[in-house]
């Protein structure tokens, strides 16, 4: 099939390409024509028109829960996926924290064989250890062959740093990274950010010394053996301050932050409505405002949504008896927009190297290119629509957002990939 | 004039006007319970429940009582937190209660929060009986009414309370209270007990309970919890007893044996207060109970009556 993209921008910083005003032909899902079209190639073809609309390398978010196996009732491989290119993304990461734990060849597998006709590539990150445990490292050289891409027991940090060691030092004979949830547990279990709103609103605090110690005890275990670290969801100032100073020295260790990590703060939690509680919690505005620092200086390389669905029943409860965690695939493009290209915090390139190219660089992805020949891996995004979330037209089978009827500025229109354009909420074969 | 909102979910952000409203209405209440025959037809007609998920006698009783005087049909509801988790939800819970037509609800839970989210869910009046470590407001307003029955005041009074300060309702409902009533508060209890940021709500920490002692007019002594979760903050009880314990001979050496103590109950006899302090305490721990119930009837009157 033949498609036309017309009068689009095309933006991809890592082949230094800015170019406006440009016609696109694709045949069979493959880059065939960058501008320069002649009459003959509008023969018999669909013709999409894009003006003011950017087309960027494919966006990838490196964290997303998947709940399946287990947990299908709040997601699914198929409805997350779905979430995903509704989001903007043509390939998502998912964590290792399903029932089973993804600590097998059998359970990557089955991931993969069922998102293998999707749009959206599917990257298992395996379990660090068996059954996220902490007690013996998963079997990462058959894990990773059968196509993980990172090691993590997220959900929590890995619980001794003898077998943090083990990890890095074994994971660093494929290149992949062991990535860190960092949270001392000892410290754990609160609720919320400790601080005077914790105080005030009488919930159990998580200090944020608690992220702190982990993160510097996982730089200083990745110097130590070589091996590549990298931080989940960093969500505090000293936190982004060290992995600051360990860059400078060389150390292997890059970061994610999630869009409410930079758009909220703890003051969100004074209606005790569920969807702010998430963990690591939403922190003070100082913290904010070192992690806008750190996404201007490139010390947070990634923005990763963290997508955590959830039941109504395990959201709309208690506040403490509530799980912690709210979807974001769908919101990340239009809050990472409006909160750091509008507010002028970060370039569009700067924020495609975040979304799509440092998190497959990270788990040693290709980076989709913009050459002739090379199968179409694009997000279509149109920086300047102003729209209202909706959380009721999602494709996530889950409602757990905070963000629900907030108005956004920048929106991923559409997607392309693996031969198939999802645009205007239709998903066609291309 | 009425109260500004139709809950009573916290003193946080209440207007003093408010506070002096339910104080005010208190006093009369105060008299009725003097009266040969305590009961008043306020309330008739009205029912309210007493939502319970927490074990609570005086409180529950308090509340039972002060609906009672005031003609309402009163309810009680006792939920055993230990079945939270497979049990029914609170909010099915709540619609299922307010079905059965109920126009208030006094609730007490574990967790923060709940009266707030009680309100999004049903349409009834809520007032919260204690939740979780955040508020208990009809305490620290029957705190507030002895110290002024027994001071003559409240603005300018200088207030400390006394034990485990981050976990308390208790400590939190008085700050918030007595600061909007002009009174001058102070913490006092072991570091570990004490929230990192509390200096930010106007208040003075003070870990040295001689000079609690000595700098303030009343002493607003918190029952220290006694169970293992508790004691990760202290290292022993007899360590919290030599020194933040309220002792005869400490009143003594400071020279304020004369200084007001107040006690939310039950008292740990020689823990916080050593025995001696505690028999000397009777009067003023029973009128806080007597006074309970006049606050109690306040609140349900001014709210009750509202809509």
């Amino acid at each position: 099939m033949k498609i036309i993209l017309k009068n689009t921008h095309l933006l991809h910083p890592e082949q230094k390409v800015d170019r406006d005003k440009i016609d696109i032909l694709l045949i069979d899902g493959v880059i065939s024509k960058i501008d320069n079209l002649k009459k003959d190639d509008f023969k018999d073809a669909q013709e999409f028109d894009l003006r003011g609309k950017y087309i960027a390398p494919g966006f990838f978010d490196m964290h997303v829960h998947l709940r399946e196996p287990g947990r299908e009732d709040k997601e699914t491989i198929i409805s997350g996926c779905n979430s995903a290119a509704n989001g903007g993304f043509t390939g998502i990461a998912c964590m290792p924290n399903t029932e089973p734990a993804i600590d097998s060849a059998e359970v990557v597998t089955f991931i993969k064989r069922k998102a293998a006709s999707h749009l959206v590539n599917v990257h298992p990150v395996a379990a660090a250890t068996v059954g996220r445990k902490g007690e013996v490292i998963s079997p990462m050289a058959e894990l990773y062959e059968n196509g993980a891409v990172g090691f993590s027991d997220d959900g929590v940090a890995i619980k001794t740093s003898a077998i943090l060691r083990r990890a890095l030092e074994y994971s660093k004979m494929f290149g992949t990274p062991v990535i860190e949830h960092c949270e001392d547990e000892t410290l754990a279990g609160g609720s919320m950010n400790e601080g005077l709103n914790s105080t005030t609103l009488g919930l159990p605090p998580i200090p944020s010394v608690a992220e702190d110690i982990i993160v510097s005890r996982d730089i200083l275990m990745a110097e130590y053996t070589g091996g590549i670290i990298h931080i989940a969801h960093i969500s505090t100032k000293k936190s982004v301050e060290m992995v600051r100073e360990a860059k400078k020295k060389g150390t292997k260790v890059t970061a994610e932050v999630t869009p409410h990590h930079f758009t909220l703060t703890d003051d969100a939690v004074k209606t005790y409505d569920t969807n702010t509680k998430m963990n690591p919690p939403l922190r003070t505005r100082e913290d904010v405002n070192e992690i806008i620092k750190g996404l201007k200086d490139g010390t947070i390389d990634a923005i990763a949504s963290d997508h955590a669905p959830h039941s109504i029943e395990e959201k709309e409860t208690e506040f403490d008896y509530a799980l912690n965690g709210i979807i974001g695939l769908e919101t990340e493009v239009g809050l990472t927009l409006t909160e750091l290209y509008h507010n002028k915090i970060l370039s569009l390139n700067q924020i495609i190297e975040k979304l799509a190219i440092n998190p497959r660089k990270i788990l040693n992805i290709p980076v989709p290119k913009f050459d002739v020949g090379e199968q179409a891996n694009f997000t279509i995004f149109d920086p300047d629509e102003v729209w209202t979330v909706d959380i009721s037209k999602f494709k996530s089978k889950s409602v757990n957002s905070p963000f629900d009827k907030r108005l956004l500025t920048g929106k991923a229109v559409g997607v392309i990939n693996n031969n198939m354009m999802f645009y205007n909420g239709e998903m066609v074969r291309i | 004039m009425p109260l500004s909102s139709r809950h009573l979910l916290g003193l946080q952000g209440v207007p003093k006007e408010d506070i002096n409203l339910i104080l005010d209405t208190a006093k009369t209440f105060r008299e009725v319970l003097e009266r040969p025959i305590k009961r008043v037809p306020t309330l008739q007609g009205k029912t309210v429940i007493n939502l319970f998920y927490e074990s609570s006698t005086r409180t529950r009783i308090s509340f039972e009582l002060a609906e009672k005087r005031l003609s309402a049909d009163a309810v009680n509801f006792s939920v055993s937190t230990s079945s939270v988790s497979k049990g029914e939800t609170l909010k099915d819970t709540i619609r299922n209660i307010e079905a059965m037509k109920v126009d208030m609800v006094v609730v007490r839970h574990p967790a923060a929060g709940t009266p707030l989210f009680l309100t999004k869910v049903c349409d009834s009046n809520i007032i919260n009986a204690g939740d979780g470590a955040h508020e208990h407001p009809t305490q620290a307003l029957l705190d507030m009414y002895s110290i002024k029955e027994k001071l003559g005041k409240l603005e300018g009074v200088k207030v400390c309370m006394v034990g485990d300060i981050a976990h308390s309702r208790v400590a939190l409902s008085n700050i918030f209270g007595l600061k909007a009533v002009g009174a001058e508060v102070s913490v006092c209890g072991p570091s570990t007990m004490i929230p990192k940021n509390i200096e930010e709500l106007g208040v003075k920490v003070i870990y040295d309970i001689d000079e609690a002692i000595r700098e303030n007019d009343v002493l607003n002594v918190l029952r220290i919890q006694l169970e293992r979760k508790a004691r990760e903050y202290f290292p022993s009880i007899r360590e919290y007893a030599a020194f933040f314990g309220i002792t005869e001979e400490r009143l003594e050496k400071v020279g304020k044996e004369d200084i007001l103590i107040l006690h939310p109950g039950p008292i740990n006899r020689g823990v916080e207060l050593s025995s001696g302090v505690a028999d000397g305490l009777k009067q003023i721990i029973l009128t806080q109970v007597t006074n309970g119930v006049a606050v109690r009837m306040a609140v349900l009157y001014l709210l009750g009556t509202m809509n």
